[in-house]
């Protein structure tokens, strides 16, 4: 009983109390309007490509036809062959590079005109970018093939990678780098020992960039590309030319579940490097 | 102006920047270095003993971590010689020098364990596994963290990071040790343990350390002597008594300990103040008759005497109790500041009453800094 003359008290001042807020509020309108407008195309396309008729518009009732009229396309097969094995050899290039450039660029130079023209390539628009390839592999007498795409995808992706690797270094302290040298170790050890793992997570994200970038790339892909070699993307859009079907449907489906399993998966490394 | 004796230093005590006795172990000579406009050294000497602990103290930008750093390696002074024994320290790279750095913001590596930390150095040696992980476990009881070698440098306290970065340090058995802001980033209890564990350290290992520091308490309490730097400048190197006793200028003065300042100029051996008169000083002997000069007393060398009975007449304007002492403040009509006197115990004193100021020391310093 000797609470109530303190209970009243602070319930009055209560009501007037200053509380941060916890939920969404109002904001939940914007929110959920951006999420539809995202996700209603994805959620669109995966259902219909569970239809049993051949529009891609109109719902015919359920079926896997068109899943296995997908595994039974040799010409589609083939193209996603060709891209994954580009976008893998480009990533593996481009990641390489673009970390060593990321880690020179952050550490060792204050030039910005060195920073500018390793960055260029993100930044062009890609049909530049694209006619600038073209001519460059007609000069130099390289015959288009999987090659030059893939040598084009790493041309770009580099650029992304340093953007990943050097924003993580220019985040973080030189100094770890010095102890390490401090202590005896020289430069490549201190770079393998030292700066590696700390800008994992770094090398990790620019490598699923320049893969997923790779991966459904077209114009550069279209003007690099020799006779006959047809990447996905490619092949996929000289299918749309002819009309959609939702065998489309079924091939971007199987694509999400691809991307999804990707990038939950480099999450799960990228957190794992981050907590040992 | 390159000269390590400062100008000014009483001729009573043997040149302090020589330093006495022991061995030199580093020799800094007339290292400077510039960036851009900017002089950050400008020309310092210093020899450093071996088994020292010698502290570089100076405000912010005075040049005291770009010389650290040049001994580490990390800056490459424009001019002079930094030696460690018969060694040419410029002439080799950070890695192979023998000294280490102890980081400011630590610099442990966040993706290794506290005793991968440590023996991370002893590695890059090619030490047996044997003897790395002996080291390691022996330098881990030293600094009292044998219990935590498993955890990772997030896990653990401010306090315990600079034992880990200071045990990862004194590893290697660096002939010289350099501290840089060793207890900036530490609370203020944490600090004063880590000043005694930083000097029992420093016996217990027997090697040289050179801390840099921006605070004055902490170098006065650690080190054996102090180079006070200005302008990228040695303005004085002395032990913490003679810097206080006897500072060489009006800024060594001011920045170690607190001060009451007279200015005034120096007739034929004493102490003018303007609308004073003669006033009792030292060091006179070392400032030219004629040119300005600031007489400089300490709080504790200042008496409360009755009015009139001193050599100057205030009024107490504030009273402090502190404990142990009490810090009286008193107005002197024309002097901008009030002097500060410190008395043992409880003041007799209190506000507002008329008192006269003498004093039994006090030193005579000019402006002019090296």
């Amino acid at each position: 009983m000797a609470d109530t003359v303190t209970d009243t008290a602070s319930t009055r001042r209560a009501t007037t109390r200053y509380r941060p807020r916890t939920g969404l509020g109002w904001l939940w309108l914007p929110l959920a309007l951006c999420a539809l407008f995202l996700y209603i195309p994805i959620a669109v396309l995966v259902g219909m490509s569970f239809n049993d008729g051949g529009s891609a518009f109109s719902w015919d009732g359920f079926s896997f036809r068109w899943y296995a009229e997908l595994a039974g396309d040799e010409v589609l097969r083939q193209s996603v062959l060709t891209s994954l094995m580009i976008a893998a050899g480009a990533t593996v290039v481009a990641t390489v590079l673009g970390t060593l450039l990321g880690v020179g660029l952050a550490r060792h130079t204050r030039s910005k005109a060195l920073e500018t023209a390793a960055m260029a390539p993100a930044i062009l628009p890609d049909l530049v970018l694209a006619i600038g390839l073209l001519a460059f592999f007609f000069v130099a007498g390289i015959p288009k093939s999987a090659l030059t795409i893939l040598l084009a995808h790493a041309a770009f992706g580099t650029a992304f990678v340093v953007a990943v690797v050097r924003a993580r270094l220019t985040g973080s302290d030189a100094s770890l780098e010095e102890a390490s040298r401090d202590l005896g170790a020289g430069g490549f050890t201190t770079f393998v020992q030292v700066t590696l793992p700390s800008i994992a997570p770094a090398v990790v994200a620019g490598a699923l960039l320049v893969f997923t970038l790779s991966l459904d790339e077209f114009v550069i892909a279209y003007f690099t590309a020799g006779p006959t070699t047809h990447t996905l993307p490619i092949t996929v859009y000289s299918m749309v030319r002819t009309g959609v079907t939702p065998e489309i449907n079924a091939l971007a489906t199987v694509l999400v579940a691809i991307s999804v399993v990707v990038v939950v998966v480099a999450a799960r490394a990228v957190r794992r490097t981050e907590k040992s | 102006m390159t000269s390590p004796t400062p100008t000014g230093a009483p001729a009573t005590t043997a040149s302090p920047a020589r330093a006495p006795q022991r061995r030199t172990l580093l020799s800094v000579d007339r290292v400077g270095r510039s960036f851009g406009d900017v002089r950050a050294l400008d020309g310092i000497s210093l020899d450093i003993a071996e088994n020292e602990f010698f502290a570089l103290l100076g405000p912010s930008g005075c040049g005291k971590t770009t010389l650290l750093r040049s001994i580490a390696g990390f800056e490459t002074p424009d001019e002079g010689e930094i030696r460690l024994g018969d060694d040419d320290l410029l002439a080799m790279p950070p890695h192979r020098r023998p000294v280490n750095l102890m980081f400011q913001s630590y610099a442990l590596f966040p993706h290794m364990s506290v005793a991968a930390n440590i023996a991370y150095g002893l590695k890059r040696e090619g030490l047996p596994k044997a003897e790395i992980a002996d080291r390691v476990d022996e330098v881990l009881a030293t600094v009292g963290l044998s219990s935590l070698a498993k955890r990772r440098p997030a896990q653990l306290s401010g306090g315990q990071r600079q034992r880990v970065a200071l045990a990862r340090a004194i590893v290697k058995r660096p002939r010289l040790l350099l501290l840089d802001e060793p207890l900036s980033a530490l609370d203020r209890k944490v600090r004063a343990e880590m000043q005694l564990e930083l000097k029992r350290l420093q016996h217990e290992v027997g090697i040289t350390f050179v801390v840099v520091t921006h605070d004055q308490d902490e170098a006065m309490s650690m080190a054996d002597r102090i180079a006070v730097l200005a302008d990228g400048r040695v303005q004085q190197v002395a032990t913490p008594v003679e810097l206080y006793r006897n500072p060489a200028n009006l800024f060594v003065a001011d920045f170690i300990g607190s001060s009451n300042r007279l200015a005034g100029t120096v007739d034929a051996g004493h102490f003018v103040a303007p609308g004073i008169g003669r006033l009792p000083s030292d060091g006179t002997s070392d400032v030219a008759p004629g040119s300005e000069a600031h007489l400089v007393v300490r709080p504790e060398d200042l008496r409360i005497v009755p009015h009139g009975a001193g050599v100057l007449d205030g009024k107490v304007s504030e009273v402090q109790f502190q404990g142990g002492a009490s810090t009286v403040a008193i107005a002197v009509p024309g002097q901008e500041r009030p002097f500060l006197a410190t008395v043992p115990g409880v003041a007799a004193q209190t506000r507002g009453s008329h008192v006269g100021l003498t004093w039994d020391s006090a030193v005579v310093v000019t402006d002019d800094r090296a």
